[in-house]
């Protein structure tokens, strides 16, 4: 058990280095099977396709898919919303369960002020209003995991609300150009979680897990800004680093504390809204986006085939890539919400309204937490490009991988190399080897002080750069040795006796008169093929450009 | 002994003239004699023998841990008690032994009070006779009591005549009326502690919301409910009050602000006094012995001085309806955990969970109680919520600010009655339905907890029946202590007269020997 249980937890990080998925290895046995090819390409910026197949016809109006997303997260603290009970990931069964959480009669409710402070801190970093007075509401209904017949949550007064996040994706042609974009932000609610449950329908029965019963949950409400899976999962995977910086979850969706539902409708540009569905319980950012970018193609199909959408709930089936209605037997629920009783409202206070003899223990002071809020990922990003020079779509790499960014500004710690030439490294070496493995940053053969020593190597013009790839090549093979071992023992030094490389030039070009011809002849390949042919008689230990300008030079062009 | 009030036992306790043991052994015995009142559900006599003999030790010590230590108490069923079965009277809690002690009954624990048992009331304290209940119907002590049975005509005098004790809270009445403890804890919703104690000759207390904490009370309507007091006179009460009173960081509807509530009640300059008389409380309904009553207990607080001027709570007539939206709503909320899944009652049936919860809920739920819930569910329902709940949480601001405005215009305290009439014999009771009963039995107690004031109803006279009559005083939210000042003041007044019980005349114990209450005559 434990050691199952320990691979799932390092798995689940080795996912989230596919850039745009924060890691559902979890289940990839059981559910998703092999997943590592989604996030093609080396960009961590995910290329915003806009939808193709609703190319309209002749006399046909184009369709617009509108996309809004409901996002529980799951609040970073150490005991639930309501009791005192622990909170913890792949705990025993019903090891943590307060009597409160298993709603044992007579038990009340007592506000965690860690989740008030993360909802508080979450809503500032979206840029919501947060509100000095919010409501707990009961929001009922019968469900085997929900041991109270009701979910506190904050239905009529919640505690953030009005914020947008901001998100960049590429657009045009040619997908070139970075586009920032934004998402509006309905709400920010406080609520419980519920238990799980585990139906054996071999055996016809259920088997409920209370240890997630009231775990603190934000349910993050976004308005339906968006147009497709990808834009869905770029903002939020964009909510996801926010999250994690500012430490008020770990938003791992392989863990269940991030779960999406998406609420999908299509129409006409200028018309009224469609008819929309709601996808439930999207587990990974690979999901979500191809869960909506099928339901939108659905819609349009069923449509242009003059079929009707219902307003129905669909849960997505990963095995065969597509939604399909979870046929609710209840039909519409009314949930019969009602003021929590056993709350009070929830004050928060400011600067000026904090009561002088407040107990700092008892309240919670909103420009406190402003204060105190961390560098968020749009700021770590525009630092970057100040301070490394490095392309935008660069700093978003950087940031989307978890753990690449310490990497690289350790690299950058210790090389005399350009920032330019080490992100270039990182991101077009580095990065490709470990995707193409399938590793997490943090599992690299090669750390930051092996690779900036070859790309001091490199720097000092010691090597070629063909060469630094060969090193790095014997480096990731993780035997130990140093970038100048490599170098020394495989004679991948570049040649620094200019007599020598002059002699080699003259022999290629005696060689080789047809070549020389072509040279003269003012064919641009020709000269890269004498090059070549000096590389090959130097053992790739000349430098390319120095052979070029002896070339150059001795033909006199 | 048992004839004292709780603070002279509680001083023959450390003086060693009584031990632990031998109160506890006494009212055991009483318990067993009074069975027939249906008082208790369970009886815990091992617990509370245990109790005895660890409070011995303390007093030999001379190390009591406070004024109840040794004290015999009983609680309602519908407190959880650790260890101790916990059923509301309910077949859906049959069987369900709470892992944790309520607050209050912690606090009266760590005081060192006996746990004599848990008392009986209607199902989930919904009802108002305490005749609603899986174990049965609670009989008032004072069916047998020898002021009552002298005026009943001869032929009437066979069992079939006894009266009910009021409720819900009626098992907790009975206990303390019939001396088989010194204090009970009862809860309020709507007059469930009040009542029971106007029927039953007691001091009934109501607490400010908010002063005593709810945790692990078996909640009806969370906003109104509240841990009431009963015992034989009102220092006691005080005594069990500031044992019970201050913040619960399990509930966070207790007020953080300390409220320093010495336990003993100091005398009072009367004439400083306004008392108010509601007008509205003047109803048709109301016999006229309690209306003459409550008007010689208003004329008493004038000769003595006191300021007494009618006021007007005008919303009073839509309280009730109020109430029923508000606490329907609330008892559909509260009682949906209650599926058989965790604890408690669970059918046989399983072919499927809806199923099962059917079932389970059908089969645990007496009819007033699935009633209630299915009014309260309507009222809930999405298209109805405006219409009723919203309408009915505006009406209880009116009630609340009716209250505030007579308060505002310098009452110290409201005077009223508690019921309508007497206790009335159980066949009288059930003539009429719960909801109707209810109704008509709430109608001077439940505004109090929609606003969530104080509220002590004191025993006052015998009826020409020979019954008790209470009269209730209301108080400003959190001035809890001065509300019992008055009513200790008032029962000093009336002399209320202690109850004779024939059946428990042979025990000679019961002789109150060297008291100061020489009204007594438990001979």
């Amino acid at each position: 058990m434990a050691a199952s249980m320990l691979r799932l937890v390092r798995s689940g990080r080795r996912w989230a280095l596919a850039w745009i998925d924060g890691g559902s290895r979890e289940r990839s046995g059981t559910q998703t099977g092999p997943t590592s090819n989604w996030a093609r390409g080396q960009s961590s910026v995910a290329q915003l396709s806009l939808h193709t197949a609703q190319k309209p016809r002749k006399g046909e109006h184009k369709w617009a898919a509108v996309v809004g997303l409901e996002i529980h997260v799951q609040i970073s603290s150490n005991s639930k919303l309501f009791s005192g009970a622990q909170v913890c990931f792949a705990a025993p069964p019903n090891s943590l369960v307060s009597f409160f959480d298993a709603s044992l009669p007579g038990t009340l409710p007592v506000l965690n002020r860690r989740c008030v402070e993360a909802a508080v801190m979450t809503g500032l970093a979206l840029n919501c209003h947060i509100n000095k007075k919010s409501l707990f509401d009961r929001k009922h209904y019968f469900y085997s995991d929900l041991p109270a017949g009701y979910q506190i949550t904050q239905q009529r007064l919640p505690i953030a609300a009005n914020g947008h996040l901001t998100y960049s994706v590429y657009m045009g042609k040619k997908r070139s150009q970075m586009t920032t974009k934004t998402v509006r932000i309905k709400q920010i609610q406080l609520e419980q979680d519920s238990g799980k449950s585990l139906h054996d329908d071999l055996r016809s029965q259920t088997l409920i897990d209370l240890n997630r019963a009231g775990v603190g949950l934000l349910e993050v409400v976004l308005e339906p800004d968006l147009c497709c899976g990808e834009e869905a999962a770029i903002a939020v995977r964009e909510l996801q680093m926010i999250l994690q910086a500012l430490g008020t979850s770990q938003a791992n969706m392989a863990e269940g504390q991030l779960r999406v539902d998406a609420n999908v409708s299509v129409h006409h540009p200028g018309e009224p809204l469609g008819v929309r569905t709601e996808v439930k319980n999207l587990n990974s950012l690979r999901f979500l986006a191809k869960a909506i970018d099928y339901e939108i193609q659905r819609q349009i199909t069923e449509l242009e085939n003059g079929g009707e959408i219902l307003n129905e709930t669909r849960s997505f089936d990963y095995k065969l890539g597509c939604t399909v209605s979870m046929r609710d037997k209840e039909g519409k629920q009314d949930y019969r919400f009602m003021p929590e009783p056993n709350l009070p409202p929830l004050v928060l206070y400011d600067a000026t309204s904090l009561p002088a003899d407040a107990d700092s223990q008892q309240v919670v002071n909103i420009d406190q937490l402003r204060d105190m809020l961390p560098e968020l990922p749009s700021a770590t990003r525009e630092r970057l490009v100040q301070q490394y020079g490095i392309l935008p779509e660069h700093s978003f790499t950087l940031l989307n991988e978890v753990g690449l960014l310490e990497f690289f500004q350790s690299v950058i710690k210790e090389t005399r190399a350009e920032p330019k030439r080490v992100i270039n490294w990182v991101l077009n070496t580095l990065l490709y080897y470990l995707k193409q493995q399938n590793l997490a940053v943090s599992e690299s053969p090669v750390t930051p002080a092996a690779l900036a020593e070859l790309l001091d190597l490199l720097d000092s013009k010691a090597i070629s750069s063909s060469a630094a790839k060969q090193v790095f090549e014997e480096l990731w093979k993780g035997e130990g040795k140093t970038a100048a071992q490599i170098v020394t023992e495989q004679q991948l030094e570049l040649m620094q006796d200019r007599e020598a490389l002059e002699q080699l030039c003259q022999a290629a070009i005696d060689g080789h008169p047809q070549v020389v011809m072509d040279v003269k002849n003012r064919n641009p390949k020709a000269i890269n093929k004498l090059i070549g042919l000096v590389r090959r008689t130097s053992l790739s230990r000349a430098d390319p450009t120095l052979i070029k300008e002896i070339l150059e030079r001795k033909l006199s062009l | 002994m048992l004839g004292r009030t709780l603070r002279e036992v509680s001083a023959a306790l450390k003086q060693g003239q009584v031990t632990p043991t031998e109160l506890c052994k006494k009212c055991l015995s009483i318990i067993k004699k009074t069975k027939y009142l249906n008082a208790y559900i369970t009886v815990s006599e091992e617990v509370a023998l245990k109790q005895a003999e660890e409070s011995e030790k303390r007093h030999k010590q001379g190390q009591p841990l406070g004024d109840l230590d040794g004290i015999p108490v009983a609680v309602k069923d519908n407190f959880s008690t650790s260890g101790i079965e916990t059923t509301c009277a309910s077949n859906m809690l049959k069987g369900y032994i709470p892992p944790y002690n309520a607050t209050v009954v912690q606090k009266l624990l760590d005081q060192g009070a006996l746990l004599m048992g848990k008392t009986n009331l209607d199902e989930f304290a919904m009802g108002s006779g305490s005749t609603d209940g899986v174990f049965g119907p609670v009989k008032n002590p004072w069916s047998y009591s020898k002021q009552y049975r002298e005026r009943q005509r001869h032929d009437e005098h066979g069992d079939s005549h006894w009266l009910i004790t009021g409720g819900s809270s009626g098992g907790s009445a009975a206990a303390v009326a019939a001396y088989t403890c010194f204090a009970a804890l009862g809860s309020d919703t709507g007059g469930s502690t009040r009542n029971p104690a106007a029927h039953c000759g007691l001091v009934g207390f109501k607490p400010s919301y908010g002063l005593v904490s709810r945790h692990g009370l078996i909640p009806l309507v969370n906003s109104m409910d509240v841990p009431g007091i009963f015992t034989r006179c009102v220092d006691d009460t005080a005594v069990v009050l500031g044992v019970l009173a201050g913040h619960d960081p399990k509930d966070s509807t207790t007020v953080q602000d300390p409220i320093k509530l010495p336990m003993i009640l100091g005398e009072m300059d009367v004439s400083r006094l306004c008392i108010g008389i509601p007008k509205e409380y003047l109803v048709p309904e109301l016999s006229s012995e309690i209306r003459s009553l409550w008007s010689q207990a208003a004329d008493l607080f004038e000769s003595e001085g006191a300021k007494v001027i009618e006021v007007s709570l005008p919303h009073t007539c839509y309280s009730i309806v109020c109430y029923h939206v508000l606490c329907t709503s609330e008892v559909a909320s509260n009682m949906a955990r209650f599926d058989g899944l965790q604890y408690g009652h669970r059918s046989g049936i399983d072919v499927s969970t809806e199923a099962m919860y059917a079932a389970t809920r059908q089969e645990g739920f007496s009819d007033v109680v699935r009633g209630r819930i299915l009014s309260g569910n309507f009222f809930l329902l999405k298209e109805n919520y405006e219409n009723y709940f919203v309408k009915a949480q505006k009406v209880r601001r009116l009630i609340v600010r009716d209250f505030m405005n007579a308060f505002d215009s310098g009452v110290d305290v409201l005077l009223t009655p508690t019921t309508l009439s007497e206790a009335v014999p159980y066949l009288e009771f059930i003539k009429e339905d719960n909801r109707t009963r209810s109704a008509q039995d709430d109608i001077f107690t439940q505004a109090v907890n929609m606003a969530g004031l104080p509220a002590v109803s004191v025993p006052v006279a015998l009826s020409n029946q020979g019954l008790p009559i209470g009269l209730q005083f209301i108080g400003r939210a959190f001035c809890d202590q001065q509300l019992l000042t008055v009513a200790k003041w008032f029962e000093k007044q009336v002399q209320f007269p202690t109850i004779q019980l024939q059946d428990l005349m042979d025990d000679g114990s019961l002789v109150l020997e060297n008291g100061k209450l020489t009204s007594v005559s438990l001979t």
